[in-house]
């Protein structure tokens, strides 16, 4: 089995629209969700209704007919909606910033995503004006509603023909993207793969739905507060790139971490109630691949997580009770963040954003803090990051990044900080 | 149906220009598909938005033998003057 490391990284997200200015805005605790306004979007009624939340995390700036570094030529506008142009965009820096085109074979590199929301913008146009006014439905419907548009797009711009596909798995898809691209590359099925996901669903209809499921914060989301009170939604992008540990060495490529191990489980007990011990399952079984791998006791060398961490009260709770469950005793000493704080949930791309941050966390060795926190929840034991980055604890070198989706849907990612 | 023959030509010009993001002085009436790269999905989608446009509905075989930007004002124009006046878009 082959080492499997991250050279390469790219995003668009509420935060930053590049790496560099996600990883001040990470750093710096500055937040990327905001106020909207409802009935701004297309088909919101008048008067607005109202509902019981008023911010998000929206892309900023992201102007793919004008800002050059975001330019889309008009066949990928046509056939393809902001979530997947943003994905588009994350794995354009990607590439570029790899050299992965310049050092492998376009034939047989992978392209992976997570996608779970699809084009909604697209279905929500065309149904509002098919069933209100017996409207014609667009040709361009169908393709701009897949959910791989972004996926097959990627593999356009970049004249990539190995293993591509899309994955929706709900709050999981990009985590579990990326643990397939690892896994691919660990087995030598592709020597490289381009790794994320993507999602742009912050549309009248989604946000209305949301609503109803009385789980979207009326304030802030504040992961493991006292006080929390719900998720916040966002939107966005981030892609990885992955290759062989060989590879990369021999073209001298910037190793920003290695990934080592990856987990995945399902709760098999209720679509939106989350179980403890589905998530633990997919922790034990990260640990257990990592150990695979060749790391030797490696809950023991766990200096971070990624959490989850929605801001909901419950699951914060159980994503907490499966810590517990999963590291026993360890548990209440790990440093434990949640970057859902900064971005909102960006559901299908949210794995692959959180991945970035720990990836990131792990190359320079500082763990950054969890935003809005106003007091630690004490009931869940744990150790929260607050208030300002922490630095790496020397010999704790590996990190977990959680996703846990609605519908019971788990996947865990561990990285390891990579030292030349 | 109160819209000349150049308006019809401007306003296609137009379209074909904002869906390929060209200037509008890059769509000239014998302009082919091919020269602005409208492919197969392009010439699709630009017949829905030109159909809503004008009230029209172009036939499936006509669509093939569409070749330059003059061959569908052309054609718009003949199946305006086929049709009643006050089913047409304004």
């Amino acid at each position: 089995m082959k080492r499997v490391v991250v050279t390469g990284l790219g995003c668009v997200t509420p935060i930053g629209n590049s790496v560099e200015s996600f990883r001040d805005s990470v750093y710096a605790g500055r937040t990327g969700i905001a106020p909207f306004d409802l009935s701004s979007l297309p088909g919101a009624l008048s008067p607005d209704p109202s509902i019981r939340f008023k911010t998000s995390g929206k892309v900023k700036d992201f102007r793919p007919t004008e800002n050059p570094e975001h330019r889309l030529s008009s066949s990928f506008i046509l056939t393809s909606e902001v979530g997947a142009q943003f994905g588009i965009i994350a794995a354009r820096q990607a590439v570029a910033h790899s050299g992965l085109l310049q050092h492998h074979d376009p034939t047989s590199i992978a392209i992976i995503t997570g996608c779970s929301c699809g084009g909604r913008g697209a279905d929500e146009d065309a149904n509002r004006n098919l069933y209100l006014r017996n409207a014609r439905v667009p040709p361009t419907a169908i393709i701009r509603t897949m959910a791989s548009s972004g996926t097959s797009n990627i593999a356009i711009e970049n004249g990539i023909t190995g293993p591509t596909l899309n994955i929706s798995t709900a709050c999981a898809s990009g985590t579990h993207a990326i643990g397939l691209a690892f896994q691919m590359v660990r087995a030598g099925i592709a020597p490289a793969a381009i790794a994320g996901g993507y999602e742009g669903a912050l549309t009248y209809g989604f946000l209305r739905a949301w609503d109803s499921m009385r789980v979207v914060s009326p304030t802030s989301c504040r992961p493991f507060s006292a006080d929390r009170d719900g998720m916040t939604l966002g939107e966005g992008a981030a892609m990885l790139i992955l290759e062989s540990l060989e590879t990369a060495q021999a073209r001298g490529a910037h190793i920003y971490a290695e990934i080592v191990g990856f987990g995945m489980s399902a709760d098999a007990h209720h679509v939106t109630k989350p179980r403890a011990e589905g998530a633990a399952l997919a922790m034990r079984r990260a640990l257990e691949d990592a150990a695979q791998s060749g790391i030797d006791s490696p809950a023991g060398r766990i200096g971070y997580i990624n959490a989850h961490g929605t801001g909901t009260p419950t699951n914060d709770a159980v994503e907490a009770a499966a810590i517990h469950q999963a590291l026993g005793e360890l548990a209440p000493h790990i440093p434990v963040g949640a970057t859902k704080s900064l971005t909102g949930h960006s559901i299908g791309a949210a794995g692959a954003i959180e991945a970035l941050a720990t990836v990131l966390a792990l190359d320079a060795a500082s763990l950054p803090h969890t935003a809005g926190v106003t007091e630690v929840d004490p009931t869940l034991n744990l150790n929260i990051l607050i208030n300002e980055p922490l630095p790496l604890t020397p010999g704790k070198d590996l990190a977990l990044s959680n996703s846990l989706a609605f519908g019971g849907l788990n996947a865990v990612l561990a990285f390891r900080r990579y030292l030349s | 149906m109160g819209e000349s023959m150049d308006d019809v030509e401007s306003r296609i010009k137009e379209l074909v220009a904002k869906s390929k993001n060209l200037p509008v002085t890059d769509v000239r009436m014998d302009s082919t598909f091919d020269e602005l790269q409208i492919d197969s999905l392009d010439k699709i989608n630009l017949s829905f938005e030109v159909e809503e446009m004008f009230a029209i509905e172009i036939p499936d075989d006509s669509l093939n033998s569409l070749k330059t930007v003059g061959d569908v004002v052309r054609g718009v124009e003949m199946l305006r003057a086929a049709t009643p006046a006050d089913s047409a878009a304004s």
